[in-house]
């Protein structure tokens, strides 16, 4: 296959940024998306040129370091799949494909398609943990839970914190991200101690990170790569209002991004 | 701190469902009172208007009481598209609904476009109807021996103007358009947890709006069509 790629490139978070085009010849359909970039890479080496920066880890949509937006569509065309996932057979030969990085004020660009996703890392830290005693094992059997509490609890958990919901919503709110953190606990017992805490410091700090205000689009939802359904959301918006009366966040909006 | 928690994207956003579920119980109690425009007989409609004039201070509270509720609905959407703005300084290139799941619609992506042009309807409602010519211009009808102002022949006049007539027409389809999104998005954020009902409020969401919408819309075109003779 030969392509035409439009890559943002961008020196550092305080250089302009711009879109180049580079031509990608040769590619297999069989490589992963992220394979076609580390042979352009390759190319862009030999040529004495600075290759295109991009992340990734696992390469097994496991991880959710990997992620940009792909002809205006987070972690490309493929609904449930990574970046890494996903394949060039979902291109046609000739085609132009446009390849930008997440975009959100939260989210800073470090380099080229790189960006700082500690916004996400600091939401959690405001809340998104259980106490737990520190010592022996516990009994696997001490708290039971029923199989679809369980299930529930386990579709919220299956986030990978990539941000492709932050990316592709029209208001780069993070509220699909927060949701699914605040959902899995706020379904099992673990979780119920800090559950009045928890919700209210979380959205204090994704408030004060920038993040837009969901709007109910759903967009997040599609770009999921685990599906993570808005449902969640509003079940985060159901434990915040039940919260809002006894506790008060630690932060206010405007306090900013530390 | 409270402010801190009426600040928060999800109280605000509790602010706009509550405000725009009440004002779409009053669209539907307005839409109900002028089913009686669809009547050839201006007196159910003239008798309607005369009541609502003759409740008083109790006519007069629910209208501050619909300001405020339209107030605090335009004030908060206007702070939220602004914090949205902000939230993503460089678009996108490109940009596309990935489907499926997805919501987006132009209904849903906008909100705040027909919700303007709604107020600019409104104002121009209020201004020819509620302020129009009233008893003193000559507008009055005698019913069961009371002089009540003849609002039925002020809208009656008004749509004989195909100018009206396509105003009033576009902004019922917008409003139809706030209506499919909003009703259904209001449960989403007051925590409408079931997903059974998630489903079902959303299919009730483009019922409503059709139905609200055209219900509104029929009013200018009936009347329109009636002296036009072309109903007739």
């Amino acid at each position: 296959m030969n392509l035409t790629l439009q890559v943002w490139r961008q020196e550092n978070a305080t250089k302009e940024g711009r879109f180049v085009t580079y031509k990608a010849d040769d590619i297999s359909p069989d490589m992963s998306f992220l394979e076609m970039l580390d042979l352009v890479n390759e190319r862009l080496i030999k040529a004495g040129e600075r290759p295109i920066e991009f992340e990734s880890d696992c390469r097994e949509g496991i991880c959710g370091s990997c992620g940009c937006v792909i002809n205006g569509q987070a972690h490309g065309p493929l609904r449930g799949v990574t970046t890494c996932q996903l394949h060039m057979r979902s291109f046609k030969d000739g085609d132009t494909i446009v390849i930008e990085p997440f975009r959100a004020k939260a989210f800073p660009i470090i380099k080229d398609l790189v960006v700082d996703r500690g916004s996400f890392d600091r939401i959690i830290q405001s809340g998104g943990y259980v106490t737990v005693k520190t010592g022996p094992q516990p009994d696997g059997n001490a708290t039971p839970i029923g199989k679809d509490v369980a299930d529930k609890a386990m579709d919220a958990a299956a986030c990978i914190g990539c941000g492709a919901c932050v990316a592709a919503c029209p208001n780069a709110s993070a509220a699909l991200f927060t949701s699914a953190k605040v959902a899995h606990m706020s379904y099992l017992p673990q979780g119920q101690v800090e559950a009045h805490k928890r919700v209210v410091n979380m959205i204090a700090r994704h408030d004060a990170e920038g993040f837009g205000n969901c709007t109910n689009i759903g967009e997040c939802h599609a770009a999921c790569p685990k599906e993570i359904s808005i449902q969640h959301i509003a079940i985060m918006k159901k434990e915040y209002i039940c919260a809002a009366a006894n506790y008060e966040p630690e932060i206010q909006r405007s306090e900013g991004a530390i | 701190m409270l402010s801190r928690i009426l600040c928060s994207s999800v109280f605000q956003k509790v602010i706009m469902a509550v405000t725009g579920l009440s004002l779409i119980i009053f669209v539907i109690t307005h839409l109900s009172g002028n089913i009686t425009l669809y009547f050839p007989d201006g007196t159910p409609f003239n008798k309607y208007a005369d009541f609502l004039a003759s409740l008083g201070w109790l006519l007069y509270a629910a209208e501050i009481g619909l300001v405020a509720t339209f107030l605090l609905h335009i004030a908060t959407a206007i702070q939220l598209k602004m914090s949205n703005s902000k939230a993503r300084p460089v678009g996108y290139k490109v940009y596309q609904s990935k489907g499926g799941p997805s919501k987006a619609n132009l209904s849903s992506r906008f909100m705040i476009v027909s919700g303007i042009a709604l107020l600019g309807f409104l104002v121009l409602h209020i201004w020819q109807f509620k302020y129009g010519p009233g008893i003193e211009q000559g507008y009055v009808v005698d019913i069961d021996g009371k002089q009540v102002r003849d609002l039925h022949r002020l809208v009656i006049e008004t749509f004989q103007n195909p100018l009206y007539v396509a105003i009033y027409v576009i902004s019922m389809v917008l409003l139809g358009f706030h209506l499919r999104h909003g009703f259904w998005s209001a449960f989403q954020s007051l925590g409408m947890r079931n997903p059974a009902l998630h489903s079902a409020l959303y299919k009730l969401a483009f019922v409503l709006a059709v139905l609200i919408s055209l219900g509104f819309l029929g009013i200018p075109v009936w009347i329109y069509l009636n002296s036009t003779g072309v109903a007739s």
